[in-house]
């Protein structure tokens, strides 16, 4: 997905850049208002990261703007203002969803697929692999015909495989970003998910394997 | 318990009729008529009006009251006066005719007030003070002899009167009777209300005055002497006590006299010395009550309080009761007035 | 004096003007029994004297003395007015003429004129005129006074009857004179009431001044008073921003540490460093939640004194709050079970109430296992409106129950989940100013149901 990610804190933003980059998303910057009406004139993107105080003006003005102008790029805001009165206040703006900051990436993500879902998303974001048709926005694969629903943690483990094929992930890696840092799961409920997917996947090629000691990848041998 | 009651009972009526004072003033009569129940009170009543008259009355009474002895003493309306002014006599209700004295007595503290419903009903005219109340409305009439009168109309006034008797003074020499209000308390009362009334009087006086009069006492002694022929006309008679006894008789009538009549209110009143007030208070609610004035005009023979009769006939004049009645009993005006109705009357 | 220690100034001011109208209905009072009793003494004076003078001028003298005729009308003119008693007496060289012997004479004797006085005779009071006429018998003349006496009890009926009158024009002037005063003191007072509830009608936020017509006694107090509101004003527009900046100012480097441990996190190496990098981010995830619900419960706190009361559809609400909680337990694969009622029109400060539904599902998410479910139910039983949220987590211990809404304190099986314990501090008070409660109570088969009843 490309995203135009609007924050004028310059470490928050070069951080968040990097994290999403590490999701396989693109993402450009912009640091003001300014520019971020630059961006949106010369590129289309996926969703728009919006903080709320920016130098040049307030980010609830650019939304109110944003959807005059019929752009229907779709919004989360990132605020760092908690207050139920806000979080009414922006999604009466016209922006799709909002999150506080500091906030979890994978419920980013899970908001962010969310408001593209609610949008009616595109075909580009299915991937193709081994005989596996693999659509992450409305959760489900199919499987030589045959479609099957994803529950959440197995779309997103399936999502992280994909990311990179045939490379392998620890056992620790997938905890990390399956679990919320809050809960210390268990490495082996590692093992329940990848049954589990194992169990939908049959049919095609693809498939997840153990490597013993080191984790599991998947291939579409 | 019932003997006991009984002797209580006998006790008290023994006591009653014993302990009674003896009394200067003259009784004419006295009567008792005994409750129809066993007795529970005795009622004493003080009246100048006869028992022939008063008893369908306390008869009456005695059906509503039955447990009540009623004990009926008659004198005259002097004796009665004195009585109760002088002799403070104990009785519970005293009834009279003459007006004037009883206006006196209540006026000089003699009664005590009775309040009730049916007394606050009465007609403002017919009672005084709450003290003194009238059941009976009595006109003073001229009775007539047809017989003695002869082929002569009948007056209907007291011109008429006046001259009948100037043209003819042979024929009613001697025949003319009215009071003697040196004796009668009543005539006194009559005359004296005449003479307020009209001018007539001192003339009708003097013309009688020259006819050598006979006097009287007492109405029903003028109504014998003119149904036996002694006497033609009979001036002031008490109408109530000449229509009774005229009914009998086809040749006494009575004159309808148009100038004026006046009408005489018999009242009652609770003396002051009477211990039982509640119960005298019954009895003059008795006599006062507008459901028992068929009872005292058929049965009684009195013409009842009648304020109507009273409104329709311009002529008809009773004697007002208040402080006014006081003045002819003055001791100087009395004197003065009798000095000048014997000076009419008694002519040489 | 006592009405003074009362803090009402329209009370002082009307328990004034009350005594007033009390005095002056009193002297009114006074007044008109006075004067009518007097005007009713001179009426009833004026016929005794005539009936008195009548008498006199029918004096004669005759040949044994003095000669008198009484006339009918002086007596009878008495007995026009009043059911009265008549006495009179005529009296001359110590000697009674005629009536009533014992009457009483006036204390002065031989006056032409009518001299009026009070006298008791036969055990009655009795008002008594006196005048004496000088008769010439056999050439001598003659002193004979002429007494006339009434009883009083018609003059006692018309005084009790203007006494009775009088009280009532009394009684009368003070009840108008009553209401009056207190039309007066209301208004004298409205404008205060006016001020007032022109400040008390405002809303939380409403800080203008105050420009209603104002007295000018008022006009210190209501520039003071805008002075003041100028000055919080002030302080809260500053507060909000102090918040707002500090929120940012926290929260953004908050994010860049989260965001960075968790790319730290992704690139780790060793058990060691993970679990380092985890603990980071469990730590800023505390210290953010915890920033949430302190500002949230001084949001409350704030809010419910300034509780304001409007018209709602509680269940869109809540299906606002589900929505925007759902991403959260989709993570955790959990399904929330809805049941709820639509609809349902609620009376309460929205806000608050938005904080609460969102604290209770966001708790019952917390302490559910993965793959868990979250019932959340929304019912209307007559007057009351009962949310519940039952979740099937680690549940909480009976004894506990109660403990768990005072702030900051927390069950003692949830150390390993994020929480400040202030939530059900949060609930429990939003459920108190709207007059509902708050109950939590352990779920037969484990996990726990909280119920907010409005």
């Amino acid at each position: 997905m490309r995203f135009l990610l609007v924050e004028d804190n310059t470490d928050l933003a070069q951080s968040v850049s990097a994290r999403l980059k590490l999701d396989g998303h693109a993402v450009d910057w912009a640091a003001d208002l300014h520019s971020a009406n630059g961006c949106l004139a010369g590129a289309s993107y996926d969703l728009i990261l919006l903080d709320i105080a920016l130098p040049d003006g307030d980010g609830r003005d650019f939304l109110s703007k944003h959807r005059a102008m019929k752009r229907d790029t779709p919004v989360i805001v990132m605020t760092a203002r908690n207050a139920v009165s806000d979080r009414v206040d922006v999604l009466d703006r016209g922006a799709d969803d909002y999150v506080t900051k500091p906030f979890d990436f994978s419920e980013l993500e899970a908001r962010c697929r969310a408001v593209l879902r609610r949008r009616g998303g595109s075909a580009r974001n299915v991937v193709s692999y081994g005989g596996l048709e693999f659509d992450a926005l409305a959760a489900r694969i199919e499987v030589a015909g045959e479609v099957r629903e994803l529950r959440n943690r197995e779309l997103r483990l399936l999502e992280i495989l994909l990311s990179n094929p045939r490379a392998i992930y620890s056992k620790a890696q997938l905890c990390d970003r399956l679990f919320s840092y809050s809960e210390d799961p268990s490495e082996n409920a590692i093992e329940v998910y990848v049954g589990r997917l194992r169990k939908k996947l049959e049919g095609c090629h693809a498939r997840i394997e153990t490597v013993r000691g080191v984790g599991y990848r998947i291939t579409d041998q | 318990m019932r003997v006991i009651a009984a002797l209580t009972v006998l006790c008290v009526m023994t006591w009653g009729f014993t302990s009674a004072r003896v009394y200067g003033f003259e009784k004419e009569s006295e009567a008792v008529f005994e409750a129809a129940d066993n007795q529970r009170e005795i009622l004493s009543i003080l009246s100048n009006t006869d028992l022939d008259h008063i008893e369908p009355l306390i008869n009456a009474y005695q059906r509503q009251h039955p447990g009540t002895t009623v004990l009926y003493t008659v004198a005259s309306s002097l004796e009665l006066f004195r009585a109760i002014h002088d002799e403070a006599a104990d009785y519970d209700v005293v009834i009279s005719s003459a007006m004037d004295l009883q206006m006196k007595l209540v006026n000089d503290g003699f009664a005590q007030q009775h309040r009730s419903a049916v007394v606050d009903n009465l007609p403002v005219w017919s009672k005084w003070g709450n003290s003194l109340f009238a059941f009976t409305q009595e006109p003073a009439v001229l009775l007539v002899s047809r017989k003695g009168l002869g082929e002569l109309s009948i007056p209907e006034n007291r011109n008429e009167l006046i001259a009948l008797l100037r043209d003819n003074p042979e024929k009613f020499k001697g025949r003319v009777g009215t009071y003697d209000i040196r004796t009668s308390g009543a005539g006194y009362l009559f005359a004296t209300q005449d003479s307020r009334q009209s001018d007539a009087f001192w003339r009708l006086a003097e013309v009688i005055g020259s006819t050598s009069p006979r006097l009287y006492c007492c109405s029903s002694d003028m109504i014998e002497a003119l149904k036996s022929g002694e006497i033609v006309f009979a001036y002031n008679v008490v109408g109530s006590y000449a229509s009774a006894v005229l009914e009998k008789s086809d040749d006494g009538t009575i004159a309808p006299l148009t100038d004026y009549q006046i009408f005489m209110l018999r009242t009652a009143f609770i003396p002051r010395t009477s211990a039982k007030a509640s119960l005298a208070g019954t009895f003059i609610d008795f006599l006062a009550d507008a459901a028992n004035r068929e009872l005292i005009g058929e049965k009684v023979g009195l013409p009842p309080v009648d304020g109507h009769a009273l409104q329709k006939h311009q002529h008809f004049r009773p004697i007002s009761l208040g402080p006014g009645l006081l003045v002819f009993l003055d001791r100087i005006k009395r004197e003065r007035f009798i000095s000048e109705w014997a000076d009419a009357i008694l002519q040489p | 004096m006592w009405w003074f220690s009362n803090n009402s100034l329209g009370r002082r001011l009307l328990l004034q003007l009350l005594l007033v109208a009390a005095v002056l209905s009193a002297l009114l009072y006074l007044a008109v029994r006075s004067v009518a009793n007097q005007a009713a003494i001179a009426a009833h004076d004026n016929i005794l004297g005539a009936s008195a003078t009548a008498i006199a001028e029918q004096l004669s003298a005759g040949e044994d003395g003095v000669l008198v005729d009484i006339p009918y009308s002086a007596f009878s003119m008495l007995g026009s007015i009043s059911e009265d008693r008549v006495f009179y007496r005529l009296y001359s060289d110590n000697q009674t003429i005629t009536g009533y012997e014992q009457l009483p004479l006036p204390r002065a004797m031989h006056t032409a004129t009518p001299f009026y006085y009070n006298a008791e005779f036969r055990d009655a009071a009795v008002r008594a005129v006196a005048l004496t006429r000088a008769i010439t018998v056999a050439d001598a003349p003659v002193q004979v006074t002429v007494v006339v006496a009434q009883t009083r009890t018609g003059h006692d009926v018309i005084t009790s009857k203007v006494t009775n009158t009088a009280a009532g024009l009394g009684v009368a002037f003070f009840i108008v004179a009553g209401f009056l005063s207190w039309l007066a003191t209301r208004s004298t007072v409205k404008p205060l009431h006016v001020v007032a509830g022109a400040i008390g009608r405002r809303g939380a936020h409403d800080l203008r001044a105050l420009k209603s017509p104002i007295p000018s006694e008022l006009k210190p107090l209501v520039d003071a008073l805008n002075g003041f509101i100028a000055r919080l004003r002030e302080a809260l527009h500053r507060n909000e921003t102090f918040l707002a900046e500090a929120a940012h100012h926290v929260r953004t480097p908050l994010a860049t540490v989260r965001t960075q441990a968790e790319i730290a996190l992704r690139q780790a190496e060793t058990p060691a460093s993970r679990k380092t990098l985890r603990s980071v981010i469990r730590a800023v995830d505390e210290s953010s939640r915890s920033a949430t619900q302190l500002l949230d419960h001084a949001m409350i706190t704030y809010r419910a004194d300034q509780f304001a009361g409007e018209q709602f559809d509680l269940s869109a609400l809540l299906y606002e709050v589900i929505q925007g909680l759902s991403a959260t337990a989709d993570l955790k694969d959990i399904e929330l079970i809805t049941d709820i009622a639509e609809g349902l029109i609620c009376a309460g400060d929205r806000v608050l109430i938005e904080c609460a539904l969102h604290n209770l599902i966001d708790n019952a998410i917390k302490y559910s296992a993965d793959e868990g479910e979250v019932e959340i139910k929304l019912e209307s039983t007559g007057e009351v409106i009962v949310f519940c949220v039952c979740d099937r987590g680690r549940g909480i211990q009976a004894s506990a129950a109660g403990a768990l809404t005072e702030r900051f304190i927390r069950g003692a099986n949830v150390a390993d989940v994020v929480g400040s314990g202030l939530g059900l501090t949060i609930v429990e008070h939003v459920a108190s100013v709207h007059n509902g409660s708050f109950t939590l109570t352990a779920r037969r088969g484990g996990g726990a149901c909280a119920s907010l009843q409005l």
